[in-house]
């Protein structure tokens, strides 16, 4: 069995149909886990205090704007060196949840920021990046809304998507980059000494699941949709057409 | 219940409160929308259906985008 088998439709929604419910209780599973262990019984920071229970929604949020958008880069891939109908609205149907998630991470971030830095924003790079891939995000939405030739479309966005990847790629690693900027290192890492300490690291471990399960979950049923919609385009053209 | 958040209450809770509202926004548009297209295809698909019965000699075009 190859992957390429999914590409076709009803392949596709048939598969997605099962898998659809288990991804969408264990996404509640972990999200609620994840949060009442964050929230309730994980104890202050001794520097930040109990702000960093921000840090639950705020880094799983930031993890997932950026990797939705490579997501997307992906299946933009897919369409444009193999013309496959599924992997564009996969990628059409990932962009709201991504803008989702990034305008989770950048109102977090300005909250949280507000009490630890003194201000809501500045023109950090990393925080300026982030606010370029949102706008990336809105862009690639508002193109995909703008065509009526879904496959033109299809061919616009997945350009946008490759010249957008470079801020999703900023976005992680411009505190490296740049090395300057209010914003610290990243929480997770696989180098054990850089991670956030134990007693908050499990529950973010939990809470990054639920959010990552639940982006998999409104992805799947988002193509779904899409996957229908174009059916239905489809039947009224012949419609037309008889 | 809730944990003593101290100064930073208002902070953290409306962190939270926007970062939920957002996630439930998202998921109940995706499911609204999911439900409406699938009525909507049903009812194409039926009424499609019923057409083709009175003229099933018509031409058809290929209707699957990924033919």
């Amino acid at each position: 069995m190859s992957i390429w088998e999914y590409a076709n439709p009803k392949r596709f929604m048939q598969t997605s149909s099962w898998l659809l419910p288990l991804f969408t209780w264990a996404a509640l599973a972990c999200l609620t886990v994840g949060l009442v262990w964050g929230f309730f019984f994980t104890p202050d920071d001794f520097r930040q205090g109990s702000t960093v229970k921000i840090i639950y929604i705020h880094v799983p949020s930031a993890f997932l704007a950026i990797n939705a958008w490579f997501m997307m880069l992906v299946c933009s891939l897919i369409w444009l060196i193999r013309r496959h109908h599924v992997s564009a609205l996969a990628a059409k149907a990932a962009a709201p949840v991504g803008v989702t998630m990034t305008l989770i991470a950048l109102a977090t971030g300005a909250i949280w920021g507000q009490p630890m830095w003194g201000t809501y924003w500045a023109w950090d790079p990393r925080l300026t990046s982030f606010l370029i891939l949102f706008l990336f995000y809105i862009g690639y939405m508002a193109l995909w809304a703008s065509i009526e030739n879904p496959d033109t479309a299809a061919d616009l966005t997945s350009v946008l998507c490759l010249v957008g990847s470079v801020f999703a790629v900023l976005s992680r690693y411009a505190v490296l980059f740049w090395n300057q900027g209010l914003h610290q290192g990243a929480s997770l890492s696989l180098d054990k000494e850089e991670n956030v300490a134990d007693v908050f690291y499990l529950p973010l471990l939990v809470s990054l699941a639920g959010f990552g399960l639940l982006f998999v979950a409104l992805v799947l049923l988002r193509t779904r949709t899409e996957i229908r919609a174009r059916r239905l385009s489809a039947l009224i053209a012949r419609e037309r057409m008889a | 219940m809730i944990p003593d958040l101290g100064k930073y209450a208002d902070t953290v809770l409306s962190a939270y409160a926007i970062s939920l509202g957002l996630l439930f926004g998202t998921v109940i548009l995706s499911v609204w929308q999911s439900k409406r297209m699938k009525t909507r295809l049903a009812e194409a698909e039926a009424r499609f259906q019923k057409s083709g019965e009175t003229g099933a000699d018509q031409p058809q075009p290929n209707t699957n985008p990924t033919d």
